[in-house]
């Protein structure tokens, strides 16, 4: 079992309480980090702990972080999908600490997608 | 890959993509016999024989064709051999899979532990519903043990994948894994390497 000191939890689960939200058990957002062999190569184990790191210093708890295999776009890792409730999911790519630390701040925080570093921004055209 | 805790991870995921509820990762110094081992054990569907003998193929894989090639487990074969040590995978349909590779300990190619705190956290994190265990072993005594399971019950309600747990997670195995690899073998031996920069 880890050492953590009965002091360490106990001071967790204080904080846990003290901020429990009215929005515990309803997420609104998910955030995906893409696993796959390619990714954790990439980089995609740093852009998870970033993530990990962002929402324990904002104590965010509504927000899932979960990961899953390649997403088929092995060039393009380390990639994430960011999904919030009642839009459509957006993926990005070639993410870093630093890209995933803007993306948590200005798409899952703010609710505005950050073109520059997802994977297709644009509609179809016909040609 | 840089290090033995981004294999462990890729490892790992492949267990939770085979739909195992428990993973048991063990890492195994043995000073006299100069090896250390991985083993990572799932309790997932398992694989039948034709699957297994190919799944050190590079281009085999059971996922779909148009995402996936299957290079993970590949890539662990190789390094193991090419370290001196050898590689296995022992599995049955519906009876779970255990992976082992061992590396000679003090192979100059012998990749360090690396961030096993951050591979951990991100598994029982990414993972919250399954039980992960950790196991450091040397020469044949245990090291230390970590247990998401016996974790959960000690937070009391507390999720297991609330951020500021995770971040304990990671920094007690770190702390832990480098402790365990400060007495380990002189790794790597700089012998006649003076001058390389590392």
């Amino acid at each position: 079992m880890p050492k953590l000191t009965v002091d360490d939890l106990k001071k967790i689960k204080e904080e846990y309480k003290s901020t429990f939200t009215l929005r515990e058990g309803g997420y609104r957002a998910k955030i995906t980090v893409h696993m796959g062999t390619c990714g954790i190569a990439a980089g995609a184990r740093e852009v998870m702990n970033a993530l990990m790191d962002e929402m324990a210093k904002e104590n965010i708890k509504d927000v899932i972080v979960t990961n899953s295999g390649c997403a088929g776009f092995c060039s393009r890792e380390p990639m994430a999908t960011v999904e919030m409730l009642n839009h459509a999911p957006v993926k990005y790519q070639l993410l870093n600490p630093e890209k995933i630390r803007r993306i948590f701040k200005e798409h899952v925080q703010g609710g505005k997608v950050v073109d520059e570093f997802a994977l297709v921004a644009g509609s179809e055209t016909s040609y | 890959m840089e290090d033995l805790s981004l294999h462990i991870l890729d490892i790992a995921l492949n267990s939770v993509e085979a739909g195992a509820t428990l993973i048991e990762i063990t890492l195994r110094e043995d000073l006299k016999a100069d090896l250390m081992e991985m083993e990572v054990k799932d309790n997932g569907r398992g694989m039948n024989r034709d699957v297994l003998a190919r799944v050190a193929d590079p281009f085999f894989t059971t996922k779909p064709k148009k995402k996936s090639f299957g290079l993970g487990i590949p890539f662990l074969k190789q390094y193991a051999e090419e370290c001196g040590g050898s590689f296995s995978i022992t599995s049955r349909p519906g009876a779970g899979t255990t992976l082992r590779a061992s590396f000679k300990g003090s192979h100059i190619d012998r990749k360090p532990i690396g961030n096993l705190g951050s591979t951990m956290a991100s598994l029982v994190g990414g993972h919250p519903e399954m039980d992960f265990k950790l196991s450091l072993e040397k020469s044949g005594n245990s090291y230390y043990k970590f247990d998401s399971a016996e974790l959960k019950k000690e937070l009391e309600g507390v999720p297991v994948d609330y951020p500021p747990v995770l971040a304990a997670i990671r920094e007690e195995i770190n702390a832990q894994a480098a402790a365990y690899a400060l007495n380990t073998h002189p790794y790597p031996s700089r012998e006649g390497t003076k001058g390389i920069k590392e």
